[in-house]
């Protein structure tokens, strides 16, 4: 629709939107986090939610104990690998529409304990991650500025179609398989469908 | 504070077959240690507690050592008999035994053990700390040890941690799991000859050992990456 047109019936009272815009905009509008820390992140996650910072402006007001209310999924520290099946086993409880930020190094790649044979390099190894946030911990106005960016992609998600979201899509993989505890190391070692593996160019 | 020397004593004169060492520090912390046998172990654990002049009554901290095999090489002088052409008295050759002193390197391995550390602390008697140390007799089949935890409570988890990292059996412990890798787990990662799971990217500069690991992990790459190629 015409921007100029519209404008001029806003003007005049009338308000016209396509039901997609108002999809999307009651979408971004609501996503509930889910209540879970895992290290150091987690602190500044709750900073951002207390008065100061203030993610209830975004419509994140409620932190929600359950995964089956959750719409977001902070991933806010380091993922041990004896925490790892939990996190995804907790990612394939909650309902559609989903998504996740992973804040800080460790939850985007290991961080400082990237050489380490107890941490999962990057929680993108088994669930995709919409929002990867760098800093160690970002400060709450990083996950701010994730939050809104996750908005921005929500807001410019079509409906039909390609680049429409998951849920939408009936050929979309909805769960996500839960790796083991093996002998040596978490079996497999990645989620090749979610996560190829790179090829270091040196 | 009595000294360790004075300690051992006290030990020795309550329990004559119990086997202490006395374990120097060179450094100059000179914190000193004394050796246990695993024997009698916990008894001479719950005299050090008990005792009116000692009174260890807290046990501050366990932790595990890892002694691998080293290799010992030393100088040793042998005597051999050889037999050299010397010039004889009418201007002859004459071939002739002469006993020569050499000095041979000889190499030999000393079997690796693992070590249990417990740091005791007298808050009675404001002294501390005594450093014990225990000695699995090798590192692989006979790794047991007596638990302490009987004795001092709070050796309970710290033991179990150096049940889980280094894999001593501490026998008499009443709850002995691993408490940071997931049961299902085979190994013990801070013994020295722990090899890490290859499943990260290494740092474009890599240099030494990370270099070797890292132009491995390239090879299992490009593997992963023609399977892909040739599964798709």
């Amino acid at each position: 629709m015409d921007q100029n047109l519209r404008i001029e019936l806003g003007k005049q009272g009338i308000f016209v939107t396509t039901i997609e815009e108002l999809y999307n905009w009651g979408r971004r509008s609501s996503v509930w986090p889910m209540q879970f820390g895992l290290a150091c992140c987690a602190i500044e996650m709750i900073a951002t939610t207390m008065a100061r910072y203030d993610l209830a402006r975004f419509g994140a007001e409620v932190f929600r104990p359950s995964p089956r209310q959750a719409d977001l999924m902070i991933v806010s520290g380091t993922v041990t690998k004896k925490m790892a099946p939990q996190v995804v086993r907790l990612y394939n409880q909650m309902a559609e529409p989903r998504y996740v930020i992973a804040m800080g190094a460790c939850a985007i790649s290991g961080g400082p304990f990237k050489q380490g044979y107890n941490v999962l390099k990057g929680i993108d190894r088994y669930i995709p991650v919409d929002v990867h946030i760098p800093g160690c911990p970002p400060r709450p106005e990083a996950l701010i500025q994730a939050f809104m960016t996750l908005q921005k992609k929500i807001d410019g998600q079509p409906l039909t179609g390609e680049g429409r979201p998951r849920f939408l899509d009936p050929n979309a993989q909805g769960e996500f398989p839960v790796p083991e505890q093996g002998e040596h190391d978490l079996e497999p070692a990645s989620n090749k469908g979610v996560w190829p593996v790179p090829i270091t160019i040196r | 504070m009595k000294s360790v020397q004075e300690i051992k004593t006290a030990i020795e004169t309550a329990f004559p077959a119990a086997g202490l060492e006395f374990v120097p520090n060179p450094g100059p912390s000179a914190q000193h240690s004394l050796r246990l046998g695993p024997d009698c172990a916990v008894d001479v654990a719950t005299f050090l507690r008990d005792d009116p002049e000692l009174a260890f009554d807290f046990l501050s901290n366990v932790s595990g050592v890892d002694w691998p095999d080293k290799k010992v090489a030393e100088k040793v002088k042998v005597t051999r008999t050889v037999t050299k052409t010397v010039d004889g008295p009418d201007g002859q050759k004459v071939d002739q035994q002469v006993e020569e002193t050499v000095e041979e390197t000889r190499e030999h391995i000393e079997p690796g053990f693992l070590e249990a550390v417990y740091h005791l602390y007298s808050v009675a008697k404001k002294q501390g700390p005594l450093v014990l140390r225990m000695r699995t007799v090798n590192r692989t089949g006979q790794t047991s040890l007596p638990s302490l935890t009987p004795v001092w409570r709070s050796a309970e988890f710290q033991e179990r941690e150096v049940f889980d990292l280094f894999g001593i059996d501490f026998t008499g412990h009443p709850d002995l799991r691993r408490i940071l890798m997931w049961p299902e787990f085979k190994d013990h990662p801070m013994r020295k000859d722990y090899v890490e799971p290859d499943d990260f990217e290494y740092e474009p500069t890599a240099h030494d050992e990370v270099l070797r690991r890292a132009q491995e992990h390239k090879g299992s790459e490009q593997q992963t990456a023609s399977s892909d190629r040739a599964g798709s």
